[in-house]
């Protein structure tokens, strides 16, 4: 004899009674828990461009960032401007730092203007211009921020993935690799743009050369490094012109 | 009598030894290869696993008896697929460092064939408190395996454990290092997981010819 369960009508209504159980659950799960992630992303961003100007709680080996506590406080008291770049236009805008930049890139894509956010910082007397990048690493994408001084001098680098290879890839958020950025010229030696490349056999480990336009790359992550290269050569360039107004 | 019959204990030492789901069910190899290049990921992984299985496993034994044979591996799917999302959501609101470094292993839990090996062997046939110490017995038997992978390819191929340099510094050339010693960067490649996993299978049936299949 075969069992109740069996039967199409039950098979149906059980899948259909299962979806609408499970869809709620979920739905409610999402919306009960949206507001909090959406600030600790928020929080996220802030950190991250404090942690590029070198406000970061790092000790001698691991990257750390200011806590969430302090996290807005900081952000307002380190950051003294935050400025969107579109075309010829340069606007203040306090919330720059929720442009998405990966919106922003497809609307390059589709023939309009990007919008660049730009934030200038301050500390110990020092001005810090803070850019975002992103790209795309071996699985999935890849984004940071980058600070550089008004001649395009890297002053710190934070990186971060979605799914890159543990020990590999996802070596990129390590210190030893973001902190190797550091003093790196974005500039040759004829004050045009090249960008720094994330260079195999680079025949200078401890990256002392800072004029080379290179740091060494991660062995097992030749993709992950290129994706690197790629998105501060395409992101950063587009800062260039503002940095050209910096000088006159 | 202890906590757990004679019977209750076997659930979770013999998926720990000689019924192991890796190295003798051969399941869940593909995140044994992908992330153990650090074993710091590999605990992460092991414990993520511990979670979502141990849950998986009582809630398809609370419902053995009313899914459909026809659709129970759709069912299997939405019960792990649903616990991950979850799971996933709430370390996102409320432990979002820690959603961080799991992000990577959260996608690959759902395609790991342990889960659904269990809830199709064991959880669709028995109640929730063996299911419960089912699962938590193979992802633990899992999470060895997994450590002891992530033990030796972070040690020869970075040469640190969970970060630490333990063999000194390979740019400074101190520790083993002053000595000539190189790390192995092979040990940081997938294939060289599958090698130190079969190293680790070759070992664990040269000690226990029973677990040796004849032709």
């Amino acid at each position: 004899m075969s069992k109740r369960t069996d039967s199409n009508v039950y098979t149906i209504v059980f899948a259909i009674v299962m979806v609408l159980i499970v869809g709620s659950l979920l739905a409610t799960v999402f919306s009960l828990t949206k507001p909090t992630i959406t600030t600790n992303q928020k929080i996220e961003k802030q950190q991250n461009i404090l942690y590029a100007m070198g406000v970061n709680d790092n000790d001698e080996t691991s990257a750390n960032f200011v806590s969430t506590k302090v996290a807005q406080t900081e952000f307002s008291k380190y950051i003294k401007k935050q400025l969107v770049i579109e075309g010829d236009k340069i606007t203040e805008n306090d919330k720059a730092y929720l442009i998405d930049v990966k919106k922003e890139q497809s609307k390059a894509k589709e023939g309009q203007t990007r919008r660049l956010p730009l934030f200038i910082g301050e500390k110990d007397g020092k001005t810090f211009y803070v850019a975002p990048i992103r790209g795309k690493g071996l699985w999935d994408a890849i984004w940071g921020y980058v600070s550089m001084d008004e001649n395009m001098v890297v002053q710190g680098a934070y990186f971060d993935h979605k799914g890159e290879t543990p020990g590999l890839g996802a070596n990129i958020k390590q210190r030893f690799f973001m902190d190797d950025f550091i003093g790196e010229h974005l500039l040759d030696a004829n004050e045009s743009f090249a960008g720094i490349t994330v260079a195999k056999g680079n025949n200078d480990p401890k990256n002392e050369d800072k004029t080379d336009n290179e740091v060494d790359a991660i062995a097992g992550a030749t993709i992950t490094g290129n994706g690197v290269s790629a998105m501060i050569k395409t992101d950063l360039k587009l800062y260039v012109p503002y940095f050209k107004t910096l000088k006159k | 009598m202890g906590l757990l019959s004679k019977k209750d204990a076997a659930l979770i030492t013999d998926p720990l030894a000689d019924n192991n789901p890796i190295t003798i069910q051969v399941l869940g190899i593909c995140s044994a290869l992908a992330i153990t290049a650090e074993l710091k990921a590999s605990i992460v992984m092991a414990l993520s696993v511990m979670a979502v299985l141990a849950i998986g496993n009582v809630v398809i034994s609370l419902m053995r008896n009313i899914i459909p044979s026809k659709i129970r591996i759709i069912v299997q799917l939405v019960v792990v697929a649903a616990l991950v999302i979850i799971v996933d959501l709430v370390l996102k609101a409320f432990a979002y460092e820690l959603s961080k470094t799991l992000s990577v292993f959260v996608g690959l839990i759902i395609t790991n064939c342990i889960i659904m090996g269990r809830f199709e062997a064991f959880a669709l046939a028995n109640g929730p408190w063996k299911s419960f110490l089912d699962g938590i017995g193979n992802a633990a038997g899992y999470g060895l395996i997994l450590i002891i992978v992530g033990f030796f390819r972070e040690l020869l191929g970075s040469g640190t454990l969970l970060g630490l340099k333990v063999l000194g510094d390979p740019i400074e050339k101190t520790g083993l290092y002053a000595i000539g010693y190189e790390n192995n960067g092979f040990m940081l490649l997938s294939p060289m997981a599958l090698i130190v996993l079969g190293i680790i299978i070759w070992i664990q049936r040269s000690r226990n010819k029973s677990l040796i299949e004849e032709n």
